[in-house]
């Protein structure tokens, strides 16, 4: 089980009174924003659940796993996300079932 | 490596702001209200050990670390330090794509 944006809306519906329309709406807006934002070289910050943040990584070797031919990873811009103090306590504290 | 601290960053106020001038029908309030419920809907399920799967955006799960000996900065003592779940994060293609591609068009 994971959770989805369709939970999302639906939670939202039963919660705030938006209508299934709206909150479908609000969920996709929430995630596209975000999109958006880190399209626009802009870190993001949600205060209590954490920060996405934007590295430039720089050519390096590389090689193809199956032939092990050399070829140079290009430079690439990736999200990173780092877990605000608030979130990792939370989930420090599932010890749910410790298989990993 | 990364010059993300010369980077401008968005504020989660900021991130409502905007989603509440795209969206017009809905007060200030109510989209606070909304983005509100999402992270905590997102940290919940997290604490309760489940995964988060948006598509086009990315995945959230939990790591485990294993126990490990760390030691006191003060005094040296060693300590041993239980497991624990982390979050953790994994972009979806189309996010991975798109700020892929905007290093190329924006450079910075």
């Amino acid at each position: 089980m994971a959770l989805t944006k369709a939970d999302m809306a639906e939670r939202l519906f039963e919660e705030l009174g938006l209508n299934k329309r709206e909150a479908k709406e609000l969920v996709e807006l929430f995630f596209e924003e975000v999109r958006e934002a880190l399209e626009d070289a802009h870190n993001v910050k949600l205060s209590g659940f954490g920060n996405f943040t934007l590295r430039d990584k720089t050519q390096r070797p590389g090689r193809n796993p199956k032939t092990g031919e050399e070829i140079p990873i290009s430079a690439r811009r990736v999200v990173t996300f780092r877990p605000g103090q608030k979130l990792k306590q939370r989930v420090e504290a599932y010890a749910g079932s410790q298989q990993q | 490596m990364a010059e993300d601290s010369a980077m401008k960053s968005m504020m989660k106020s900021e991130l409502i702001e905007l989603m509440a001038r795209k969206q017009g029908h809905l007060a200030y309030k109510d989209v606070e209200l909304a983005v509100k419920s999402l992270l905590e809907q997102m940290s919940h399920a997290l604490a309760g050990g489940e995964r988060i799967e948006i598509r086009g955006f990315g995945s959230f799960s939990l790591h485990f670390r294993p126990p490990r000996a760390g030691r006191n900065p003060k005094t040296g003592d060693s300590v041993s330090l239980p497991g624990k779940f982390v979050p953790h994060f994994k972009p979806g293609k189309e996010l991975r794509e798109r700020v892929n591609e905007s290093l190329n068009k924006t450079g910075s």
